[in-house]
C-alpha cells in the first residue's frame, strides 16, 4: 500500500478547506498560540482533522488527524499501556505540538519529540496533499521532510495527518525533590527521565521497573513529591547543557532542565541568533514551499 | 597546445592539494564503486585534510562547472557514493580526527572520516558510546552514517543516527561553510540539521559532526533463542514488542544464515534450528531481568527450543561476532551477494519472509536472511556467482519483487541503507510525483544547480534542475 491509496477522506476535506488562495492559519488547542508571534488578522482560520485513525498496539504506532487533542491520544494509548511522551497541556493538539516543536519535561530520557514522528501528511500552499516519511518504525526513503515540518509553525505546510512511534508506559514513575547539586545527580543516575533545578532545589523524575526506581532513588537524598513544580511561563530559552552551570539567583525566577538545556523563566527570553547563511537557506525553503506567503503569515520561525 | 578541461581542473586542484588530487588507475578503480553492485566512473579523487581544503575543492568545481561527490568509506549499499555525472570525488579518509570529547555536554566533535567503531572505542573507557552501530561499524565513517541516517542493531531502542547528531558543519554546494543545528536544546529556526541527515551527500559535504554520547548501560543480557520453524521466530518478534518490551536489539537469522555463520565463526549457533533470535536487554538490572522474563515467557508460547543466555562478556561478544560477520560469511556459499534493505510492519514479517523465499526460488537464487527483526527491517541477501551468465538480471528482478512485496505489505523502500542510485527509480512506489517534487524543492534550497552528488535519491523526472544530464551513464547498474 503506497501513500497514493491511503489518504483518508478527512485529509482530502482539509485540503479543500485550506484551498489555493488567501492567507490561512491553522488553529489547534491555542496552548502555544503566541509562539513566533500572532498570525495576521487577515488570515482565515482552518482546523486540522481530528481522530485516531489507526492504533496498532503490536506495531507500537499510531496514526491520527493532526487536530487530535493530546488527551484523546493518551487515553487511547493508555488502554494498551503505551504513550507518546509529549508532556504538554491535554487540550493541545498533536499537530500544534509538533508545529511548535518544543519538547516536554521528560526529553532527557525520551529525546526530542521530532524523533517520534514517522510520517506526516501536510497540505501545501497550493492546497495539495504531500506525504513524507513512512508508516514503519524505521525508514530512510527520501528526504526527511518530517524533521523539517516539526518546529515550522505551519509556515511550510498545514499538518493534516501524523503517524507516531509509541513507547511502553513505564511500570513506575516517581518524582523526588530536595537540595542537591543537579550536575552530580545527573552524573550519578542512569538515564533519568527529568532533572529540574531552580538554583536551590532539584526535582528528579525516575521511571522504569520499581526495583530500579527504588535503587536509583536510594542513591539520592531526596524526598518524594507528587510531580514536577509549576514552571515559570514568562520565557523559555535554550542553551548548551553545560551553560546551565552559570545560572544564578540574579537571573530571576527560573527552572532549568539539566542535561537538556531549556530554561523556563518568568522573564521574556531573547531570540537565539541565526547565522546569515542559515537564514538564507531557511528563507529559500520558505520561498519555495510558500512563494506567496499564505501559510500562517505574521508568524516567524526565522526571527526578524 | 590546448590543455584539456580534465588537466586544467586537476592542475587547479593540485595547486591546493598537491599529490592529494589524483587520477591514477588505482584510485579511479577503487572510487568507481561502493559496497553495492553498481559501477560508476571516477575521474578525479581528492583527499582533503580539513574544511578549508574541502571548501576550496568545491569552489574549484564550481569554477569548472563540475559536480562533486562526498565519499566516506564506500561501504554504502545503495550506490550513494558511486560516481555518476562525472563528479570530482571528495574522500574524507584523511579527515579522521576526534576533535573534542565534551563530557559536560555529552557531545563529541569529530571529523567526518572518523570510523564509527574508533569513536566508540575512544568513548567506552569514559563511560559512553555512539549509539548507532551499523554492522559495518569497523569500517564505515561518521560522515557516511550522517549522510545515510544509518541504523544498527542497537538503534531499536536508541534510535537511528538523526537522534544522535546535534550539529553538523557543512560546506554547501556554493562553497560557503555553515553549521546546521547547535549544541543548545532547541536551535532556532527550521531544523536544517534534521534535513541534512539522510540527504545522502546531495546538500553539501559534512566536514565536522557533533554527535551525542550515550551512557554505557550498567547491565546487559544477551540471549540466543532457537526455533524449529522460522515463522515461530518471526511471531516471537512481534509478540515481544506487543508485550510492551523494546529490547536494546532484536536480530533474527534464518537456517541458512545460521549454518554459514557457524561454519565461519564457531559461536555455537544451533545448526539444527530453523531460525535464531539474538536478543539483547540493557539498562538498569531490574529492567533487564524483567526483560529477560518477558522474552522467555513470550518465546515459550511460540515453541522456542533452547534459550541460551550469555554467561559473560566473552560469550556475549562471540554471539555478536556471529551476527556481525554474517555478510562476510556468505562468501562460503557463493562469491557474490546482493544485500537488500526494506522495512515491513513487524506483524507482517512472517508473510513477507515467506514471499522472499518464494521469490528467490522463482529466480533460482539463494536467499539468506539476517536482519534487524525488532523494527521489521528485512535484509534478504541474494547469494550468486557473477560468472554465471545472466545472473545479475535475475538478481535485479528478484530484488524488485522483494521491494514490491514489502511495499504491498505496508512497508517502505529502505530502512537504513538509503535510496542512492539503487532505489532512486523506485521512489514512485512510495511517493506521488507531487511528494517527490516537494522533496526536490527543499533539496534545491541547498543546491539549485545540482552540484552535490548528482543523480541520486530522486528519479530524474522529479528534478527541476538536472544540469548534469538526465540519464545514468552507460555502464552504471541501476
Ligand atoms: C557488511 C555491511 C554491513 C552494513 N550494515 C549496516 C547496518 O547495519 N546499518 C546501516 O545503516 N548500514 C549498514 N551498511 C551500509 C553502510 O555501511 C552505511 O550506510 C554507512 O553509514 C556508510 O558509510 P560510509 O562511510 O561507507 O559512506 P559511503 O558509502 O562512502 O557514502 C555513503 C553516502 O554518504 C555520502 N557521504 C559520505 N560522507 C559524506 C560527508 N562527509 N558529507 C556528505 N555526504 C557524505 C556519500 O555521498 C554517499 O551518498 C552496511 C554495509 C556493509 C558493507
Amino acid at each position: 500500500m503506497s501513500s497514493l491509496d491511503a489518504v483518508p477522506e478527512e485529509v482530502h476535506k482539509f485540503s479543500a478547506e485550506v484551498g489555493t488562495r488567501d492567507p490561512v492559519t491553522v488553529v489547534g488547542g491555542r496552548t502555544q498560540w503566541n509562539v513566533g508571534g500572532a498570525p495576521d488578522g487577515s488570515a482565515r482560520e482552518v482546523v486540522a482533522p481530528s481522530g485516531i485513525w489507526s492504533h496498532e498496539p503490536e506495531e507500537m504506532t499510531v496514526r491520527c488527524g493532526a487536530g487530535t487533542p493530546l488527551t484523546e491520544l493518551s487515553e487511547q494509548l493508555a488502554q494498551h499501556g503505551q504513550m507518546v511522551p509529549f508532556d504538554m497541556p491535554p487540550n493541545a493538539t498533536v499537530g500544534g505540538v509538533l508545529s511548535v516543536g518544543r519538547s516536554g519535561l521528560r526529553r532527557l530520557r525520551y529525546g526530542h519529540i521530532r524523533d517520534l514522528v514517522l510520517q506526516i501528511r501536510h497540505i501545501d500552499s497550493n492546497g495539495e496533499i504531500v506525504t513524507s516519511g513512512g508508516p514503519t518504525v524505521k525508514n530512510v526513503s527520501g528526504y526527511d521532510l518530517c524533521r523539517l515540518m516539526v518546529g515550522s509553525l505551519g509556515k511550510l505546510g498545514c499538518l493534516a495527518e501524523v503517524t507516531l512511534r509509541c513507547l511502553p508506559m513505564p511500570e513506575t514513575t516517581r518524582w523526588l525533590t530536595g537540595a542537591a547539586d543537579p550536575f552530580e545527580v545527573y552524573a550519578r543516575l542512569y538515564r533519568p527521565s527529568s532533572i529540574l533545578w531552580n538554583g536551590e532545589q532539584v526535582w528528579v523524575c525516575l521511571e522504569g521497573v520499581s526495583s530500579d526506581v527504588e535503587a536509583e532513588a536510594a542513591l539520592l537524598d531526596l524526598t518524594e513529591v507528587e510531580g514536577p513544580p509549576l514552571l515559570p511561563s514568562g520565557g523559555r530559552s535554550s542553551v548548551e547543557p553545560k551553560a546551565l552551570k552559570d545560572l544564578s539567583a540574579d537571573d530571576g525566577n527560573w527552572i532549568a532542565e539539566i542535561g537538556v538545556g531549556i530554561i523556563h523563566s518568568d522573564k521574556p527570553s531573547t531570540a537565539q541568533q541565526i547565522s546569515k547563511t542559515n537564514e538564507s537557506l531557511m528563507r529559500e525553503i520558505e520561498r519555495r514551499l510558500d512563494p506567496n506567503g499564505r501559510l500562517n503569515p505574521g508568524r516567524q520561525v526565522v526571527s526578524l | 597546445m590546448q590543455i584539456s578541461p580534465h588537466v586544467n581542473l586537476l592542475n587547479d586542484l593540485r595547486s591546493v592539494l598537491g599529490d592529494r588530487a589524483r587520477d591514477g588507475d588505482f584510485e579511479l578503480g577503487l572510487y568507481g564503486k561502493d559496497g553495492s553492485v553498481l559501477q560508476g566512473q571516477a575521474s578525479i579523487v581528492c583527499l582533503p585534510v580539513d574544511t578549508a581544503e574541502v571548501r576550496q575543492i568545491v569552489e574549484i568545481c564550481r569554477h569548472h562547472d563540475r559536480p562533486f561527490l562526498a565519499r566516506g568509506s564506500g561501504t554504502g549499499l545503495a550506490g550513494g557514493a558511486v560516481p555518476v555525472g562525472d563528479p570530482v570525488i571528495i574522500a574524507t579518509a584523511k579527515m579522521n580526527q576526534i576533535i573534542e570529547v565534551d563530557l559536560e555536554n555529552r557531545i563529541a566533535w569529530v571529523e567526518p572520516g572518523v570510523l564509527n567503531l574508533d569513536l566508540t572505542k575512544e568513548l567506552t573507557p569514559r563511560g559512553f558510546h555512539f549509539a548507532p552501530d551499523p554492522s559495518s561499524q569497523q569500517v564505515c565513517s561518521i560522515g557516511g552514517n550522517v549522510a545515510n541516517n544509518s541504523g544498527g542493531p542497537h538503534c531499536l531502542a536508541y534510535g537511528v543516527t538523526s537522534a544522535h547528531v546535534a550539529a553538523i558543519e557543512v560546506v554547501l554546494p556554493d562553497g560557503s561553510v555553515t553549521v546546521l543545528g547547535d549544541l543548545s536544546a532547541e536551535p532556532p529556526g527550521y531544523d536544517l540539521r534534521g534535513l541534512f541527515v539522510g540527504s545522502e551527500g546531495t546538500m553539501g559535504v559534512a566536514t565536522k559532526v557533533a554527535v551525542r554520547l550515550t551512557p554505557n548501560p550498567p547491565a546487559i543480557r544477551t540471549l540466543l533463542l532457537d526455533f524449529p520453524d522460522v515463522r515461530d521466530g518471526a511471531a516471537t518478534v512481534s509478540a515481544i514488542i506487543a508485550a510492551g518490551l523494546i529490547p536494546a536489539a532484536l536480530e533474527m537469522m534464518d537456517k541458512r544464515a545460521i549454518e554459514i555463520v557457524e561454519a565461519f565463526v564457531n559461536a555455537g549457533y544451533p545448526t539444527e534450528a530453523d531460525a535464531v533470535l539474538l536478543v539483547e536487554l540493557d539498562g538498569l538490572p531490574g529492567g533487564v531481568e524483567h526483560g529477560v522474563e518477558v522474552v522467555r515467557s513470550v518465546a515459550e508460547r511460540h515453541q522456542v527450543g533452547n534459550i541460551r543466555v550469555a554467561a559473560d562478556n566473552e560469550e556475549r561478544e562471540l554471539l555478536w561476532k556471529g551476527r556481525k560477520n554474517a555478510f562476510g560469511a556468505v562468501a562460503r556459499i557463493k562469491p557474490d551477494y546482493y544485500l537488500h534493505d526494506t522495512v515491513v510492519p513487524r506483524g507482517k514479517l512472517v508473510e513477507v519472509l515467506d514471499k522472499v523465499y518464494k521469490i528467490a526460488d522463482a529466480y533460482d537464487l539463494i536467499a539468506v536472511n539476517v536482519f534487524h527483526a525488532g523494527d521489521g527491517n528485512l535484509h534478504p541477501i541474494l547469494a550468486y556467482d557473477s560468472d554465471e551468465k545472466g545472473v545479475l538480471e535475475r538478481v535485479h528482478a528478484a530484488g524488485r519483487a522483494i521491494i514490491t512485496a514489502s511495499i504491498e505489505a505496508g512497508g517502505v523502500l529502505s530502512g537504513e541503507h538509503g535510496i542512492g542510485l539503487e532505489k532512486r527509480d523506485y521512489m514512485g512506489m512510495l511517493f506521488t510525483a507531487h511528494d517527490m517534487a516537494t522533496q526536490d524543492m527543499v533539496r534545491e534550497a541547498f543546491d539549485p544547480q545540482g552540484f552535490a552528488n548528482p543523480l541520486k535519491v530522486l528519479p530524474s523526472g522529479s528534478r527541476c534542475s538536472d544540469s548534469f544530464g538526465q540519464h545514468v551513464p552507460d555502464g552504471a547498474w541501476v
